[in-house]
């Protein structure tokens, strides 16, 4: 399999105190891998280390055959990676649309109308509040909605940032099926960073579990979902 | 009513019981009135022959704290819920006013004091108070609070839709104004002032409503806009046309200058150091005196000129003038009404490469970064490059503004420079509205026109400024005009394609 995204040794501080111990992990071409782990285990600070901010203090970050460790955010972006960050962050006041279009900045207009066609089939409610502005939505489809607007940049790794924070179950269950079929029909990588291990596992061909800034445990979801560790800390226990 | 006596104690306790305390807190009120204004209103000192002397206003005072009040009361009697009884209060005092307004003479019901000086501001307050008791009416009569606010949205929906309208009726209106009889000499010299407002208004409207960058040195680019046509007519001998494109570039150079040192700052910190780029600039100008003549200025800027041909009795040698060319007898109007138009033309200039810019790619995107910088980055967006032409372009704008001003004055000095110019053309963008073009217009008229239109209120003018401040912000917070129109079409065919099967669904 070819390899995506490739992490190797990855330390990342907040100022003096330091997020991410030398983590190393691997994304390979097609599939949708998952981190799990809990609050402030510093999941999120990988993804953004990935994006480049934070840039990581020392290790190397390689996606296709390219570093790029220490390039600016906007610069990775432009790589065909995409991203959904945590809380969304939709703009508020702009519509549905604008949010769409901004999504497409770096594509330019000439795919726009094939692409857009393609979110809505995916999220059908978007096409119907298409006017409305982005604060307005419900959290699940600001969810949704931040996942379009990932999309509109045809990414070929696209980054989840906990997708189901803070939504009602039964939509969690309607988006994890689209990064399904966001994996299967686009035959697009995934990266997921999720607290919700158990939807995240069943999901995900490869997870890693992380533990204060460490990589504990590696293996296919399956595995890791039989785990009796993972079971224990974050399927049955606390959660 | 019940069958009591007035007097009767069992009746009285209650009124006595509700009355009390906001009888206190007004009577606080009051106290804190008295306190304010007993020194800084009740005594001023007059430079007589005989030395300085102190000269008391107690009556003054008076009026003052009586106000106070009696506003009081009837603020808390409003807020209270007892929307009648601070109707009686404020309606009391509106019709005593109004009386006293109204009936000029020595006996009687003419003796009724006026607490201002002024009848203009006495009018104002009784119109305030007319007002004031007017919406305690409506209230009164809706009988819920939640009317009035259905009323507002739908008000405010229509006005939307009209918007467009509104414009196009303002730049017809704009377009024939000068041919009007009210248009003297006067009229136009502020109609021109205002226009300028509005240009230099939306030129930073693009930096304040749109990206979100808080400058408050805006005027740093209009003296550098200024002076740069005034340097180059000075030591180039170049013509207001020639000059203006120099001018535009000069400035929006200046503007990618600030740009570079304050990409990483926000907000206040961003206000802060524009503040300080505003006064930097204005401190050279006064210093460099050998170079920009200091504190004294530059005089003797050219007029612009109507293709080549200039705005004067005489014709210098060889040359033909607007009037003699066109065979008019000469008006000194004429060039006043040509300064109108340019610089009518100029702000719609700016107005249109605005809303078009709007809908383009790199106006979205400063629209987003205001909204969220990090979601941009995430989104492949360069936030250095989209700020830097939001500070090149709207400098630009205040650039061109600054040459119309030095053509149109003739002379400039530092002194047209201050912060409070700054601080005016924010107002106007906070006062109309982030991102609002239509809000500019209003505010520049608010803000600019009428102060000029009332020369005889020149005193209170900083403070009908300061209530104005406060009224909007309670009342509309946003800015007069708050609405942000989504820009639908950014992509050619957008709107043909698809607007139509999804209407109705919003």
């Amino acid at each position: 399999m070819n390899k995506v995204l490739t992490i190797e040794n990855v330390q990342t501080f907040y100022g003096h105190i330091q997020a991410l111990h030398g983590v190393s992990l691997d994304v390979d071409e097609g599939e949708i891998a998952t981190l799990i782990g809990a609050n402030g285990a510093g999941k999120s600070t990988l993804l953004m280390t990935i994006c480049g901010d934070p840039q990581a203090r020392s290790g190397r970050i390689v996606y296709k055959g390219e570093e790029i460790t220490g390039k600016p955010t906007y610069e990775i972006m432009r790589m065909g990676i995409a991203q959904s960050p945590e809380g969304r962050r939709i703009f508020p006041r702009m519509t549905v649309l604008e949010n769409l279009q901004i999504g497409a900045t770096i594509l330019g207009p000439d795919r726009f109308e094939e692409d857009l066609a393609k979110v809505y089939e995916l999220f059908p409610i978007l096409k119907e509040r298409e006017r409305q502005r982005g604060g307005t939505l419900s959290g699940g489809e600001q969810q949704m909605l931040a996942i379009g607007r990932a999309l509109m940049s045809r990414p070929r790794l696209l980054l989840l940032d906990e997708p189901s924070l803070g939504i009602a179950p039964l939509i969690v269950k309607r988006i994890f099926e689209a990064i399904r079929r966001i994996n299967e029909e686009e035959k697009m990588t995934i990266f997921l960073v999720e607290q919700n291990a158990h939807h995240a596992l069943r999901l995900a061909h490869r997870g890693y579990v992380m533990v204060n800034g460490r990589i504990q445990l590696t293996g296919s979801g399956r595995d890791l979902l039989a785990n009796p560790e993972v079971r224990a800390a974050y399927l049955e226990g606390g959660r | 009513m019940r069958q009591t006596s007035l007097f009767d104690p069992a009746f009285l306790r209650p009124i006595l019981a509700f009355l009390r305390p906001i009888l206190i807190d007004a009577a606080k009120a009051a106290g804190i009135a008295t306190l304010l204004t007993v020194f800084m209103v009740g005594i001023r000192t007059v430079d007589n022959p005989q030395g300085l002397q102190a000269e008391y206003r107690f009556d003054d005072v008076f009026t003052a704290v009586a106000i106070v009040f009696f506003g009081r009361i009837a603020l808390s009697l409003l807020s209270g819920g007892r929307v009648l009884a601070g109707l009686v209060v404020v309606g009391g005092f509106s019709a005593w006013m109004l009386i006293a307004l109204l009936t000029v003479g020595e006996t009687g019901i003419g003796l009724l004091p006026k607490p201002f000086a002024s009848t203009v501001v006495c009018w104002i307050v009784t119109l305030a108070a007319i007002g004031f008791s007017l919406r305690g009416f409506f209230l009164l009569t809706r009988g819920d609070k939640g009317a009035p606010a259905v009323f507002k949205e739908e008000g405010a929906l229509s006005l939307r839709r009209m918007t467009p309208w509104i414009g196009a009726a303002l730049i017809l209106f704009a377009f024939v104004m000068p041919w009007f009889d009210f248009a003297n000499r006067r009229i136009m010299d502020m109609a021109v002032l205002v226009l300028t407002y509005v240009m230099l208004g939306w030129g930073l409207n693009i930096v304040v409503g749109l990206a979100g960058l808080l400058d408050l040195g805006y005027v740093a680019f209009y003296a550098v806009g200024a002076y740069t046509f005034a340097l180059t007519s000075f030591y180039f001998d170049l013509g207001f046309w020639v000059a203006l494109p120099v001018c535009g570039a000069m400035t929006a150079f200046f503007g990618v200058m600030l740009g570079f040192p304050v990409l990483r700052l926000r907000g206040d910190y961003l206000a802060i150091v524009t503040l300080g780029f505003g006064e930097i600039i204005r401190v050279i100008l006064i210093n460099w005196w050998w170079f920009t003549g200091g504190p004294d200025g530059i005089r003797g800027i050219p007029r612009p000129t109507f293709f080549g041909m200039e705005f004067r009795r005489k014709p210098r040698e060889g040359e033909e003038t607007f009037h003699s060319f066109f065979d008019l007898d000469y008006s000194s109007v004429d060039r006043i009404v040509y300064l109108y138009y340019i610089i009518l033309l100029l702000a719609l200039i700016t107005n249109l490469f605005t809303m078009r810019m709007r809908r383009l790619p790199v106006g979205r995107a400063w629209e987003a970064l205001r909204e969220d910088e990090v979601a941009c980055r995430a989104l492949g967006i360069n936030p250095v490059n989209t700020k830097l032409t939001a500070f090149g372009l709207g400098a630009m704008f205040g650039g061109f503004a600054g040459c119309f001003f030095a053509a149109r004055q003739g002379f400039i000095s530092p002194e047209s420079f201050t912060f409070i110019e700054s601080a005016v053309i924010l107002a106007i963008v906070v006062l109309g509205g982030l991102g609002s073009q239509i809000g500019v217009v209003i505010a520049s008229i608010l803000l600019i026109g009428v102060p000029e239109l009332f020369r005889e209120l020149q005193e209170y003018r900083m403070l009908a400024f300061g209530g104005g401040m406060v009224l909007v912000m309670v009342w509309r917070p946003r800015g007069l005009l708050s609405h942000r129109d989504p820009t639908v079409r950014l992509f050619k065919g957008r709107r043909t394609k698809s607007a139509r099967p999804s209407e109705g669904t919003a």
